[in-house]
């Protein structure tokens, strides 16, 4: 493909690249030092066999895309960003997961193939196009949440599965670990300390005889997902989240917990709430991804753990360490 | 190291030592009304701890996902002596998925010590069906149709006719002694949503030539089919007193001219070869069965292995789908990586153990690295 070798070719002679998706994600991950070559990644979808439950895209392949491509045929691959202009590429590369995870698992679990360009504009494949595969090691996991460190992510293969026949979104006034125990898996349970919305998906019998049984309300849709100028993503143990939730009372933030997941959405109009709010968090043994704004934030609050190996990771990937450098911090974060 | 060390069941996670038996800690935690999803078909003897490192599969991982997905953390043992923990409790851990890295490395990235799992709760409502054909085409054109058709089952395996006699000699698990092929699958969840894919699984099988479709009446039936399913191996025995498992993937959608070629090949090196497989997931699992005081029969099962492999491969397969490379397909690496893919592999591998001493020479063939040569180290593992 030509526009793949001309790619190659950019990033063979760049000193330093800055991978570009839809750019939804900007702000994750450390600032890439201007001057850096922006380089973005073809779009389009490449094979779709419908009866595999597999699909190959290009990585710069927006998920709206993708999405409407196997709604056609009555799948999806529940990758759930925010923003569905997010590309492929873009999403699997910041590791984050949608809202479903609960019940469907993290973003990465969907990956079964990638293919990315090395800094010197070799491409290398990893993991293998069928839906199970132990065959060597397991590159695509690797590449999955590197952002743009060790790679460009310009093909991948996806698993895809059938769309859900039904679902619905209800409230109930419990805390959610109380919700889930009346329920079989629920898709998502997503808790704002005062009500929980609960999704449920699968057969619309199922769906009504669950919300009857757990005394569920329905309502139309999901919660507001904090939408403000600096937002972060905080991750801490599931068993966490009563106890960060008294914490946030505190904070002037609005956030959003995915019960028994343990991410929590929370946006605040300034960049000192967030620091707090990040502080709440990091004292529940968690930490905070700022995902978006709040710019004298430190991308993560804490060092990468075993940044060590990481390192050596990075160095044996990327020696010249040209691709999205200072995105990841590999070395020791000065106290 | 076999003890499980903490099941935490608001959590529903439980850390656990690797030598704990894969069938022991499904067991331990039932009554909780959770269990461990993989379930490979040797769950009897093998242990947690092997399966992280095989990334291993089973029956129920077609809709559970493997072993990576059910792994949360890791304490690892470097080669070097360090420790270090990969992975967390946490949904996300900020940096490199290593936790993701070291499922399926298969021991050469050091030692796993403790072990996080994930439980999941036990669905309420399990139907499962025997589904018998009089080809065994049918039996897999039927998989790759209730795919298609929008259902995946929690498990879906397929045994042809001899494994099928076999097994039914070997444990009376009430399986069709005249058919050709038998589907088993396994669908589970609400009950409505269970109800309808069952309807829908019924129609595609006879659509597909099904001769019959049996729900289990109750779960002494169902666990009976599962025994027929899990003693396979036991029986293989009655065929022939020698056995050699294959492991190879390829898209579902290939299953039928793949199982064609598998068979044609068995038959060019004067093989026997039974297939029992996980089918909804296009893993084959092609037995070769001999007696090994035949002289010259050695030469004839690697041969026919290395066909079957490389047939797989040639319909967009892979080397293996859960029991690893190892160093059994080290050498057939080539096949399906070119040298800039296995020069990665050789990076990532060389992160973790700079020195190769961690079950030294398997996985990656020699080659994988520029200008190397093949050496055990001092102080090597195995
Ligand atoms: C009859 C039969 C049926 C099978 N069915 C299945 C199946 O359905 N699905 C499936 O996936 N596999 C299956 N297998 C293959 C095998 O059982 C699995 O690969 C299993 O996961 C291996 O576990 P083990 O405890 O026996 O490990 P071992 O065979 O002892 O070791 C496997 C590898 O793991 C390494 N290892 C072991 N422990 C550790 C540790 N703590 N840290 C790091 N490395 C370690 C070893 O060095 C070795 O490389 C089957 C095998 C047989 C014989």
């Amino acid at each position: 493909m030509i526009e793949l070798d001309a790619l190659a070719r950019t990033i063979a002679a760049a000193n330093a690249v800055v991978v570009v998706g839809a750019g939804t994600k900007r702000d994750v991950g450390g600032a890439v030092p201007s001057g850096a070559t922006e380089v973005r990644v073809p779009a389009g979808m490449v094979s779709y066999e419908p009866a595999d439950m597999t699909v190959s895209v290009l990585g710069g392949t927006p998920v709206a895309l993708l999405d409407g491509a196997l709604a056609e045929h009555g799948q999806e691959c529940p990758l759930d960003p925010r923003d569905s202009a997010a590309t492929v590429g873009g999403v699997l590369a910041g590791g984050l997961s949608g809202h479903r995870r609960l019940r469907l698992g993290p973003a990465r679990d969907r990956l079964l193939e990638v293919r990315f360009l090395t800094g010197d504009g070799r491409v290398v494949r990893g993991g293998g196009p069928t839906v199970k595969n132990v065959t060597g090691y397991d590159l695509p996991r690797l590449l999955v949440g590197s952002l743009g460190t060790l790679g460009v992510i310009t093909q991948v293969t996806l698993r895809t599965q059938p769309r859900p026949q039904h679902s619905s979104w209800a409230v109930s006034d419990a805390p959610p670990d109380d919700v889930r125990d009346r329920l079989f898996r629920p898709t998502c349970l997503a808790w704002d300390g005062r009500a929980t919305h609960v999704l449920l998906e699968g057969h619309p019998e199922d769906i009504a005889s669950e919300q009857a049984r757990a005394g569920l309300r329905r309502v139309d849709g999901p919660p507001t997902w904090p939408e403000h100028a600096h937002r972060g993503r905080a991750s801490v143990r599931p068993g966490a989240l009563g106890a960060l939730a008294a914490r946030l009372e505190e904070v002037a933030c609005s956030w959003i917990a995915e019960g028994g997941v343990g991410t929590v959405h929370i946006g605040t109009d300034t960049e000192i709430a967030l620091a707090d709010a990040r502080a709440a968090v990091e004292a529940e043994s968690g930490w905070l991804l700022r995902e978006t704004g709040a710019p004298n934030l430190d991308p993560f609050g804490i060092a990468l753990p075993n940044f060590e190996l990481m390192s050596r990771i990075k160095d044996a990937f990327d020696p010249s360490g040209k691709l999205n450098p200072g995105r990841l911090p590999y070395t020791r974060v000065a106290a | 190291m076999n003890r499980v060390i903490e099941v935490d069941v608001e959590a529903r996670v439980a850390w656990v030592e690797p030598g704990v038996l894969n069938l022991d800690l499904s067991r331990m935690v039932t009554h909780l009304g959770l269990h461990y999803a993989p379930d490979p078909s040797s769950q009897q003897a093998c242990t947690i701890g092997g399966n992280v490192a095989t990334n291993a599969g089973g029956p129920h991982c077609l809709a559970a996902g493997v072993t990576s997905s059910h792994i949360l953390a890791l304490d690892i043992v470097l080669a070097d002596g360090s420790v270090a923990r990969l992975g967390g409790l946490e949904p996300d851990v900020p940096g490199l998925d290593l936790r993701g890295c070291f499922v399926g490395s298969e021991g050469t990235m050091g030692i796993a010590t403790r072990i996080a799992v994930r439980l999941q709760p036990n669905p309420p409502c399990v139907r499962t069906l025997l589904l018998d054909f009089m080809s065994i085409d049918a039996a897999a054109a039927t998989v790759s149709a209730i795919i298609a058709a929008g259902i995946v089952p929690s498990a879906l395996e397929m045994m042809d006719a001899r494994i099928t006699r076999a097994v039914e000699d070997y444990v009376r698990a009430g399986y069709p002694r005249d058919a050709e092929a038998v589907l088993l699958a396994e669908l589970d969840g609400l009950p409505a949503g269970v109800e309808a894919a069952v309807a829908v699984v019924d129609r595609v099988g006879r659509e597909h030539g099904a001769r019959t479709v049996r729900v289990a009446a109750d779960a002494a039936e169902r666990a009976l089919l599962w025994k027929g399913r899990k003693s396979a191996f036991g029986a293989i025995a009655r065929i022939a007193p020698d056995y050699y498992l294959h492991d190879a993937v390829v898209p579902r959608t290939r299953l039928v001219e793949v199982l064609h070629q598998v068979y044609e090949i068995a038959a060019a090196h004067e093989l026997i070869v039974v297939n029992v497989f996980h089918a909804g997931d296009g893993n084959l699992h092609p037995i070769l069965v001999f007696d090994a005081r035949d002289p010259g029969i050695w030469d004839r099962v690697h041969a026919a292995g290395d066909a079957i492999v490389r047939a797989c491969v040639a319909a967009g397969g892979v080397l293996s789908g859960e029991h690893g490379i190892g160093l059994e397909k080290r050498d057939l690496m080539p096949l399906v990586f070119n040298v800039d893919d296995l020069d990665a592999q050789a990076r990532l591998r060389d992160a973790f153990d700079p020195d190769g001493r961690a079950n030294p020479q398997k996985v990656l063939p020699r080659g994988s690295r520029c200008g190397e040569t093949m050496r055990v180290p001092e102080g090597a593992w195995v």
